[in-house]
């Protein structure tokens, strides 16, 4: 018995942690806001180098195998960084969709490409409904003669004018078919890309128009329950991003606190100041404790994986976003300015509140998975 | 992360069952809301510890020569677990288990180990906590009851309140001013009273529950021996810091919620409205779900600290957060039942109609009691703040 991360867990997460310290300072994410691709390519070119971007990949394919809470620890501090660029939608889901359900033609094809760094890849699960349901994927993948035709128009695709291949949920053949996952090469005929305006800067995100994208029947991942399974890997590398946020948020506010004054005392010294961050210590370590299971869930207590996961979505993702709320607050005036930075973890936490469900969404999949 | 039992854990938690299943009183302990306090009440309740005691199962980790087992906290831990679930009645012994005997181990002579741990464990002596009076609640430190020293006794002028279980007590454990000019805080001692000695007088209060929980303790002219003195003299302060620790960790334990939230699932599977039960209705399911989330990760953040204590590994800030957030949440669970009951949380005890003899209105009212003790949810965040967060003082 020993809940909680292991040695070499601990760390590999402060290993990351002075990495990103130095090499990805918020002059960095405030540069790569304003940059046309948002992403930090010597940034992006280092952390290859690391393994960080062939952490889930199978070590068949020139990756290092590891577990979904290896990555969970990755990409807190990835969260606490504000870390711009594409490395959790490609890195932590498209690697880990493909490495599930790919054919070995897909997984040769795309996982050493990856793992290397030398290849993006996405997800699009969501169609203008907005719906992460699978009876509510209204993108169509119809049967033909050489594999599947995609036909529908995907949202709020992360990086997909930055990506090689998309992950596209689409319903197979006609009304009332199963919905299933397609790789789409980016440069296929009939993919369009039109970015969107993202309110939070560190991230991109693109509607996706699919018009008779033509792809083969090794294209289409396999595995069952998969569409659901690669949601809820979303839902988890979410919330890992919103643990390491939160503590950044907590840590920016209090350290204000220390050095603000006010009626000639520092306001930290107020107790409005401290109960304020006493609550979001008092949400954010058991959401960790949370998070912790819903990522060890993922790998290796398959039944419990799906309401962990919706457990630890709805929560991370709730108290990052309360926490964010609280720490511009703390700051006052100074909160509220472009210049100042607390603006970009509350961007980032209001995408991740929304991004991979909500917390109502989760909430009523709590309620349904526990039989209520 | 390994989240799996040794075969001989499994096989302990088999043999913890199948005891309690045997052993659990069926009746005369009650809940604590079904509870009368009186002395043939507080006879049950010793035997019931006893009983626990013999068979193995009370402070498995304390010490042998203290009488106990020197067990790993995992196996306190699925004793816990296992009396949660078989709905065991609470221990009349749990001051002195959770709170003073964890301090005496830290800080007792060898004596005092010797002569109060054992019979704290088997109900022999039970005790109470003398912290708070009527000028000294959340600002403790303040506290005025005076023990001066006269040749090797201290005599002992003042009073005591909130004090919980004084009128079963044999013992205190009491925080005393031996300094009154020293600052506050360097001026404590912590001393054990025989609550049998001339001098105690203990007077009932009646809790918002309508039980007689609690009391006023006064003191006149108690004489107590020098060697009751645990720690340094003036330095109770810290030897109460440690009680307060343990005490806060004992309010706030995750065992109980889940239990609790079980209990409110089945009311809300329970009642009928607008043809549908409340477990389906969708504005409730949300409220349900987050109970069930925040109840979820708090057992996983006790796993955590159980982990981090059986592997050495030194407590953070998390450790700070158990009383506010556990006794929180088993209010928050409660007011969730009292809502969902509607018009039939309105009655009281005895009432032909209540639901489960209204066990949801004293929960709701009983665990808003412990938001209080140990430390409000007010100090609790000063104490995460200050102590957690280094946040500058603002006394």
């Amino acid at each position: 018995m020993d809940f909680g991360l292991s040695d070499e867990q601990r760390q590999l997460k402060e290993t990351a942690r002075d990495f990103l310290r130095n090499e990805c300072p918020t002059t960095l994410v405030r540069k790569t806001m304003a940059d046309a691709d948002g992403i930090p390519r010597e940034l992006y070119r280092e952390i290859a180098k690391l393994g960080w971007t062939g952490l889930v990949v199978p070590e068949k394919f020139g990756g290092a195998g590891m577990a979904t809470l290896d990555m969970a620890v990755l990409l807190e501090e990835c969260g606490y960084a504000a870390m711009p660029g594409p490395f959790l939608f490609s890195s932590a889901i498209a690697a880990h969709a493909l490495a599930i359900g790919g054919s070995e033609q897909i997984k040769s094809r795309w996982l050493p490409a990856l793992a290397e760094g030398r290849a993006i890849g996405t997800i699009a699960i969501v169609d203008e409904n907005d719906s992460l349901m699978p009876r509510d994927i209204t993108a169509a993948a119809a049967e033909t003669a050489s594999g599947f035709a995609l036909l529908g128009i995907k949202m709020f695709v992360p990086y997909a004018h930055l990506a090689d291949f998309i992950i596209v949920a689409a319903r197979v053949g006609s009304y009332g078919g199963e919905a299933a996952l397609f790789v789409v090469e980016t440069a296929t005929k009939g993919v369009s890309v039109k970015p969107m305006n993202c309110l939070d800067l560190t991230r991109r995100i693109a509607r996706v128009e699919l018009d008779g994208v033509q792809v083969a029947p090794e294209a289409r991942l396999h595995g069952e329950g998969l569409l659901e399974r690669v949601a809820d890997i979303g839902a988890v590398a979410i919330a890992a991003d919103s643990l390491g946020g939160t503590g950044r948020a907590l840590e920016m506010a209090v350290d204000y606190s220390k050095v603000r004054e006010q009626f000639g005392k520092p306001i930290g010294s107020f107790q409005a100041l401290k109960h304020a961050a006493a609550e979001i210590v008092a949400d954010l370590e058991p959401a960790r404790a949370l998070l912790w299971y819903a990522a060890y869930a993922q790998s290796e207590l398959a039944a419990e994986a799906p309401r962990a996961a919706a457990m630890a979505k709805a929560r991370l993702s709730e108290i990052y976003s309360r926490a964010t709320d609280r720490a511009v607050l703390m700051h006052g005036g100074i909160g509220f300015t472009w210049e100042h930075d607390i603006q970009l973890w509350f961007k980032r936490a209001r995408f991740n509140e929304s991004y991979f469900g909500s917390p109502t969404y989760h909430r009523e999949r709590v309620a349904a998975l526990g039989d209520y | 992360m390994d989240l799996t039992f040794t075969p001989e854990q499994d096989e302990f938690r088999a043999k913890v069952r199948a005891f309690l299943d045997e052993n659990v009183p069926q009746s005369g302990l009650g809940g604590r809301h079904e509870g009368r306090i009186d002395q043939s009440w507080l006879a049950n309740a010793k035997a019931w510890q006893r009983k626990l005691y013999d068979a193995g199962y009370v402070a498995l980790s304390w010490p042998k020569e203290y009488g106990g087992q020197a067990m790993d906290p995992v196996q306190q831990a699925i004793v816990n677990d296992e009396m949660v679930r078989a709905r065991a009645p609470f221990l009349i012994g749990g001051q002195g288990i959770g709170m003073l005997g964890p301090t005496l181990i830290a800080f007792g002579t060898e004596e005092q180990k010797r002569r109060y741990l054992p019979k704290v464990l088997t109900a022999e002596e039970i005790w109470c906590q003398g912290y708070s009076e009527p000028g000294a609640g959340s600002d403790l430190a303040s506290l005025r009851t005076r023990a001066e020293i006269v040749g090797d006794e201290f005599v002992v002028n003042g009073q005591k309140v909130w004090t919980s279980a004084a009128q079963l007590a044999d013992m205190m454990f009491c925080l005393v001013r031996t300094d009154p000019d020293a600052p506050k805080h360097r001026g404590i001692s912590y001393i054990l009273i025989d609550m049998h000695s001339p001098g105690v007088t203990v007077r009932p209060l009646v809790q918002m529950t309508g039980e007689h929980g609690f009391n006023e303790v006064f003191f006149d002219g108690v004489r107590v021996p020098r060697k009751n003195l645990v720690g340094n003299l003036n330095e109770g302060w810290i030897v109460a810091n440690a009680t307060l620790f343990h005490e806060r960790n004992m309010l706030g334990s995750a065992t109980g919620s889940h239990q609790i939230f079980n209990r409110l699932l089945a009311l809300a599977r329970s009642i009928k409205r607008n043809r549908r039960t409340l477990a389906d209705d969708p504005v409730f399911r949300q409220r349900l779900a987050d109970l069930e989330i925040r109840v979820t990760a708090m057992r996983f953040h006790s796993y955590r600290q159980l982990s981090d204590q059986i592997h050495g590994r030194n407590p953070g800030i998390e450790s700070m957060i158990n009383k506010l957030v556990g006794t929180e949440l088993n209010h928050d669970l409660a007011t969730a039942a009292m809502e969902l009951m509607g018009d039939y949380s309105m009655l009281a005890r005895g009432d032909a109609y209540a639901l489960d003899n209204a066990y949801w209105p004293y929960e709701w009212m009983f665990s808003l009691g412990l938001v209080i003790g140990g430390g409000t949810s007010h100090i609790q965040k000063n104490i995460i703040a200050e102590r957690g967060l280094k946040m500058p003082k603002s006394r």
